[in-house]
């Protein structure tokens, strides 16, 4: 046994500020007491949000936050595409190519990612900024092609003047 | 703004620029009326449901089950929490019609929430709204602090005595979890696996409690419903097809989008409204419903009207009412390899014939695809289709199997070209030429 | 009762029951992988869909609910076309590594697909691979390709073994069972996974590829790990145990075996066997025949009887020892003339030897601990312990929100939800029960001017209001309860608190044969106890089963006293190095798995088991031992032809009847002539001193755990550390992970400190039982402690 069993939140407290534990907090009181497993989404989230991707460490110590074993915590940071469970770049750009949008270029769009980048889906580039990813739909297929900014910003209708336009505020 | 055209518009109407979501907007429109006079009247649970009932009202999550119907299944006399759901996972293929509404109408979904409360004598909400439109997630939690501060929702609502509290909950990148009772498990803090029913949510629900599980624009319809009456909204539509709806429109059209438009709209109207095919170039194909319903040859869907009993009985269903229109430049085979690979990477790995069936259907519509066909191979899609139909727990299964099963009884001599040619019928640079992102093509 | 027709066949069956029950009480078949029935059902796997009259779906047996007039069909073309479409779906990435699977020959998947599957397959697709996991010494996962993903193994984690520690990760075909970064898996109930898995995904480590299931020979035997007496089969080739497995019996052990019932076995043929009778001449350890080892033994204890008296000898045996062996040793001894016997090894207080009523058991049926509504379990280290009777009562809490409530001396977490849990020192463990008993009598309105001075708290008001209130309750005593110095009082105060409560009072059980020993009247209606007959040493020691370093309450007086004896004698089936030096004959004794006997278990079920392999070398039952030695002594009465004899004249001479069921007379928590119950005021301790916490580790508990090298490499049996808390270690002003010495009784340990805020403050934890702390004194006696 060791002291974190005692004081599940040493674990996140040594991870996190305490900005970003205040939001699981927040998270937490959202759910009737005893059921703080239903903030885990949420939470591994916001872990993901400050630390840039989910190592097994930080999984653990957000499992011991809400008081659930880590293999629980494991199975949702698995589960649930939007978490990365390796370093991603500082941007990780997630391309829909699903039908709807390849219908209007989504997979062109990908594939001009790809030649721009020179990297292919799931690869970062050598200078750490851009990570490539296929994903599936976003539920914005009216603005196809449409890809994901860091899980956060929806972009649409990237034609390749968009794109370009994308990469250079990011190269910024 | 991307609903782009309307016919008697119920959700959308009124809705103008960006700042017409905030709660001041909403109440201009009349927003709280509906939630106000229910309260002031302490007007009657079955008073409501009635009203609901007359309406017509079905799901639009895709199931299209009666709303009323649903909300009486809720049991009486149970005591502690009771819950109401707003499943916003929207991520089904070619759906993006809830998006809008909680981009530019999220109170009507809070006021249709906190009435679907009171009807089924709910005390707690969640909005579980897909992970990957975190914006709108934003917006929701910034619309559920002004409701909560003009006191339309939390404790003693209007000091009716009605308390009901409203939260937003996130998903993060899982289709399955749009399935109603995987939506509950993931709530709960669990992967999204749906559970076997029955018990159904209204008798074992979240945490084990009444529940009862709406789309949003099911939910967002409810206060116009309250306000205008069951019956004129009904009218709207057509017998038993109540109301408008809200028909997601992507693919080959010149103006891809939102649009409401009554059920029973025919389906060229919608077109016609769509600036009609991008390039002028012929329809080939339709899924009128969402990509698990069954496509439909142009012939077939240019007959329909927007309903769901004409699309149901011309073989697909009217589902969600996303509407992917496909033209003359698709290669049926890659559309079909594109919707296989989502229904295998998104099965939850739960239940034996969808892991395993999916993963099979996807490996042969792959290769089919990439030049590697063997002409049994239809018949082996249409054997695993078979296999997997009506034998799983939730409806993954069949919204695997139908896209398979249509592609192939519709367009099977493309399939057999595709094999026989080891490439598709539609040569790549017209396929490519169709999709729009020029700069590609002239490159190559 | 329902209706249900199944294949024509009508049949009533319970209220509640589903499809796939119903089936089984009609005897009818339905394949199934997901179900298991001491699992929750999750209606995955599709194995089990039947079809049912006005269904247009085949529906899942398992999930189905029986309504009134339900007509099912398990053989129609629909159910049959389903069930082969579910079998094709599960072999298409299936490996067809049957010939080198372990579970081949006893494979769920074979023996479905034999029966329900199809010939052919049109798959030709590639089959998908997973890799394999580490999950420690017990469990080998290693194939995970072969898994079918009926998350039997999950759910039993959470639901039996009250710990998730397996998981399905990732989604559709990726999906996947892994433990969290590969970790060794801890639970106590692990080896059951081998069970549940239908496949030949999780397999036993130990026993893989060591032989196939069909060149074994099953035998029905008795585990001797724990007070229940789990039901084993052990299998053998050639006379060699090869493995151990469950044998299903609803009143013990259900479906389960705890880890080291499964796994002992692998102890039984290692080099520490003592295969030949050996005697200590000149200093020297030689190898000797039977004959000269018994004459020797013979006529050392009569010379000494005769120089020094009959009283100067004493035997001690463990209380995993046989019915036939306690008996025939006590009356060896008492043909000896000596009444020095006892079989309590670890205990410290034997205050009411002479007043018990008869033996002290758990008070009711093992069965019924599942559906007790509230529990108070006094001084245990409980799934360590009793890791079946925890998950009885781990059921009680998910099926029936049962109220546990512990009062112990650590925190250790029984993974199961506990409603009140109070840990307090040793010496305090008096005082906070009978805070409860006060809290009780004050709810009862009964005076009890005894206990007017114990301190009121919360908890104990807690915990007696949750016994008061609930239906079916219970109190139990743990080994710490019944090996405290105290011991007599708790178990005064214990049936105090379940008059007053009306619950049932009982004991968790010290070991397979605690209950049996005490019939026999072994140690109770002994001269001198386990106690005295070292604290007054004897001239000659005959010990029987147990290795006294770390079997006794106080390793460092019992290893004096034997030193300083002129004979040693030790049955062991093991040779124990430390004996070398003060004993003077071992004598090779079979294994659990060689001999036969009895044991009496918790719930007063005597259980009676034949052997299931031969004795490793020259090594014999105990009760042929003892007859021949008696022999050798010229004793009368020792012509046993069997062990049966044995055990007829043993529950004869001791009054005990046995029923139909094997149920035993003669079991009674009460006391005849209760003491006076007076509290003593708390013993203070001496500056510097603080007070020891002695856990034996769950694979210290017996020799023959402590030998079974996959036991011995999981995370419990890590070398002890000297445990207390922050505030503890701070007024020592030592810190974590400081190399320190502790002392007892003049013995010394060398250990390392660790930060556990579960122990008390003041309090010391260091396990017993373990070759690192053998040199220490009592279990629960002061203890001191410097930086090393």
């Amino acid at each position: 046994m060791t002291a974190t069993a005692h004081n599940p939140s040493a674990g996140c407290s040594a991870m996190l500020t305490p900005e970003t534990l205040q939001k699981f907090d927040r998270e937490i009181a959202k759910y009737p007491a005893g059921c703080q497993q239903s903030a885990i989404m949420a939470c591994l989230a916001l872990a993901q949000e400050e630390l840039g991707w989910l190592s097994m460490e930080t999984i653990e110590a957000v499992a011991g936050y809400l008081a659930m074993p880590p293999i629980a915590a494991y199975e949702i940071a698995t589960f649930y595409a939007m978490y990365n469970l390796k370093p991603v770049g500082r941007y990780k750009l997630t391309v829909c190519t699903n039908l709807p949008c390849a219908l209007s270029g989504g997979v062109h769009a990908a594939e001009y990612l790809k030649e721009k980048l020179g990297i292919g889906f799931n690869e970062t580039t050598p200078d750490g900024k851009f990570t490539l990813q296929e994903g599936e739909c976003m539920g914005t297929c009216g603005d196809a092609p449409v890809m994901l900014v860091n899980n956060r910003r929806m972009c649409g209708r990237m034609t390749p003047d968009a794109i370009d336009a994308l990469l250079k505020e990011c190269q910024a | 703004m991307s609903i782009l055209g309307a016919i008697n518009p119920v959700l959308t109407a009124g809705l103008s620029g960006d700042d017409g979501w905030h709660l001041q907007a909403y109440v201009a429109r009349g927003g709280y009326e509906a939630l106000k006079s229910i309260l002031a009247k302490k007007e009657s649970s079955e008073k409501i449901i009635a009203e609901v009932k007359a309406s017509v009202l079905r799901g639009r999550g895709g199931a299209g089950f009666p709303t009323g119907l649903k909300w009486s299944f809720m049991p009486h006399a149970v005591q502690g929490d009771r819950y109401i759901i707003c499943n916003t996972d929207e991520g089904e293929p070619g759906t993006f019609k809830d998006r809008d509404l909680i981009r530019y109408n999220p109170h009507a979904v809070i006021e249709g929430m906190a009435i679907a409360a009171y009807a089924i004598e709910a005390n707690r909400g969640y909005n579980y709204i897909h992970g990957e439109i975190w914006e709108l997630y934003q917006r929701f939690e910034e619309a559920l602090e002004e409701a909560r501060a003009a006191g339309f929702i939390g404790q003693n609502i209007l000091k009716s005595g009605f308390s009901f509290e409203l939260f937003a909950h996130h998903g993060y990148g899982a289709y399955i979890c749009g399935e109603e009772t995987a939506l509950l498990e993931s709530i709960e803090g669990k992967k999204g696996q749906p559970r076997f029913k029955p018990p159904f949510p209204a008798s074992f629900g979240l945490y084990g409690k009444p529940t009862t599980v709406n789309n949003t624009e099911t939910l967002a319809s409810i206060p116009f419903i309250i306000k205008m009456g069951g019956e004129a909204f009904m009218n709207l539509g057509k017998p038993n097809n109540g109301g408008t709806k809200l028909f997601s429109v992507s693919g080959h059209v010149n103006r891809p989008g939102n649009y409401e438009v009554p059920l029973g709209t025919p389906f060229a109207k919608l077109l016609e409204m769509c600036g009609g095919m991008r390039g002028g170039r012929k329809l080939k194909a339709v899924i009128p419903g969402g990509s698990s319903a069954p496509v439909l040859p142009a012939d077939l869907i240019m007959d329909c009207t927007l309903d769901y009993d004409s699309i149901g009985k011309a073989g697909s269903m009217l589902g969600s009412g996303a509407v992917i229109v496909m033209d003359e430049t698709t290669c049926m085979v890659k559309a079909l390899e594109r919707l296989s690979r989502f229904y295998h990477e998104e099965s939850c790995g739960q239940c034996t014939p969808c892991r395993e069936g999916t993963g099979w259907l996807y490996d042969i519509v792959r290769r089919i695809e990439a030049g590697e066909g063997r002409v049994d191979d239809l018949d082996t899609l249409e054997y695993i289709a078979g296999n997997i139909c009506g034998r799983t727990i939730c409806a993954l299964g069949e919204a695997a199997a139908f896209p398979v099963q249509s592609f192939v009884k519709h367009f099977w001599d493309e399939f057999i070209y595709h094999i026989q040619h080891k490439t598709c019928l539609v040569p790549k640079d017209v396929q490519w030429a169709g999709s729009g992102f020029h700069r590609l093509v002239e490159e190559a | 009762m329902l209706e249900i027709e199944i294949n024509g066949k009508k049949a009533e069956v319970p209220e509640g029951s589903t499809v796939i029950e119903a089936a089984q009480l009609s005897g009818v078949y339905i394949p199934h992988f997901c179900y298991h029935k001491k699992l929750s059902i999750a209606a995955s796997c599709r194995m089990c869909l039947v079809e049912v009259e006005k269904s247009a779906r085949p529906l899942p047996a398992c999930a189905t609910p029986v309504t009134n007039g339900m007509k099912v069909f398990t053989h129609s073309a629909l159910a049959v076309k389903a069930q082969q479409s579910v079998m094709e779906f599960l072999l298409i990435n299936h490996p067809l590594d049957c010939p080198v699977c372990d579970q081949g020959g006893e494979c769920l998947l074979q023996d479905v697909a034999v029966g329900y599957g199809s010939a052919k397959s049109c798959f030709a697709e590639k089959k998908h691979v997973t890799k394999g996991k580490n999950a420690g010494s017990l469990i080998s996962m290693r194939e995970m390709s072969r898994c079918i993903h009926c998350t039997r193994c999950v759910r039993f984690g959470e639901e039996i073994a009250g710990i998730m520690e397996l998981g399905m990760a990732y989604r559709s075909a990726h999906s996947e069972i892994t433990t969290f970064l590969g970790r060794a898996i801890e639970s106590e109930l692990s080896g059951n996974l081998t069970d549940v898995c239908p496949v030949g995904a999780l397999t036993s480590k130990p026993f893989r590829y060591t032989a196939r299931s069909w060149e074994l020979t099953s035998h029905r035997s008795i585990s001797p790990h724990d007070s229940i007496g789990a039901n084993i089969t052990v299998q053998t080739r050639a006379g060699r145990v090869m493995r151990v497995l469950p044998h299903e019996n609803e009143a013990v052990n259900e479906c389960w075996l705890s880890d080291k019932d499964r796994f002992s076995y692998t102890a039984l043929h290692t080099e520490e066997r003592l295969t030949k009778p050996m005697l200590k001449q000149g200093g020297e350890w030689r190898e000797v025949s039977w004959n000269d080892a018994l004459d020797y033994v013979a006529h050392g204890l009569k010379d000494i009887a005769a120089s020094a008296g009959n009283d100067a000898l004493a035997a001690l045996a463990a209380p995993w020892a046989s019915v036939e062996e306690l008996y025939l040793l006590q009356k060896l001894m008492r043909g000896l003339g000596s009444d020095n016997v006892d079989c309590r090894p670890r205990r410290r207080d034997f205050s009411l030897d002479g007043k018990h009523a008869g033996a002290t058991w758990l008070g009711m049926k093992i069965a019924d601990l599942r559906h007790l509504e509230s529990v108070l379990v006094v001084g245990s280290f409980l799934h360590k312990d009793h890791p079946l009777l925890t998950q009885r009562l781990r059921h009680a809490v998910q099926k029936h929100h049962a109220e546990i409530n512990i009062l112990s001396v650590t925190d250790e977490d029984p993974k199961l939800a506990l409603h009140t849990r109070q840990t307090v020192r040793p010496s305090e463990l008096l005082y906070a029960l009978a805070a409860v008993v006060r809290e009780a009598a004050k709810i009862k309105g009964v005076s009890m001017p005894e206990l007017a001075s114990v301190p009121e708290n919360e908890s104990a008001r807690k915990i007696a209001t949750s016994l008061m209130n609930a239906g079916s309750k219970a109190v139990l005593l743990g080994h710490v309860a019944e090996q405290a110095d105290t011991a007599g009082l708790l178990h005064q105060l214990g049936l105090r608190l379940a008059e007053l409560t009306g619950a049932n009072f009982g004991f968790l059980g010290e070991a397979a044969n605690s209950v049996g020993g005490q019939l026999l009247g072994l140690g109770e209606k002994a001269k001198m106890n386990a106690h005295q007959m070292f604290a007054n040493p004897r001239q000659a020691y005959f010990l029987f089963g147990l290795e006294p370093e770390l079997d006794v309450a106080n390793p460092v007086k019992t290893v004096a006293a034997l030193k300083a004896a002129k004979m040693v004698v030790l049955a062991t089936p093991f040779k124990h190095a430390p004996a070398l030096q003060y004993a003077d004959a071992l004598l090779p004794l079979a294994a659990f798995t060689e001999t036969s006997g009895t044991y009496v278990n918790i719930e007063g079920c005597a259980q009676s088991f034949a052997g299931a392999a031969s004795p490793s070398g020259e090594s014999r039952p105990g009760w042929k031992i003892l007859r021949v030695l008696a022999n050798a002594l010229d004793l009368p009465g020792f012509a046993f032809e069997s062990s049966e004899e044995v055990l007829r004249e043993a529950w004869r001479e001791a009054g005990v009847k046995v029923d139909a069921e094997g149920y035993v007379s003669g079991l009674d928590n009460k006391l005849t002539h209760a003491p006076e119950l007076k509290l003593p005021s708390s013993a203070q301790l001496r500056e510097g001193e603080l007070e020891r916490i002695a856990d034996v580790p769950i694979y210290m508990t017996d020799p023959t755990v402590r030998r079974a090298a996959p036991l011995q490499e999981t995370p419990a049996s890590a070398s002890p550390k000297a445990r207390a808390s922050a505030a503890t270690l701070k007024k020592l002003g030592l810190a974590a992970e400081d190399a320190v010495v502790v002392r007892q009784d003049g013995g010394e340990a060398r250990l390392t400190l660790a930060l556990d805020e579960g122990v008390p403050e003041g309090c010391l934890r260091v396990a017993a039982g373990h070759p690192a702390t053998s040199a220490l004194g009592g279990m629960f006696a002061p203890i001191s402690v410097e930086r090393a």
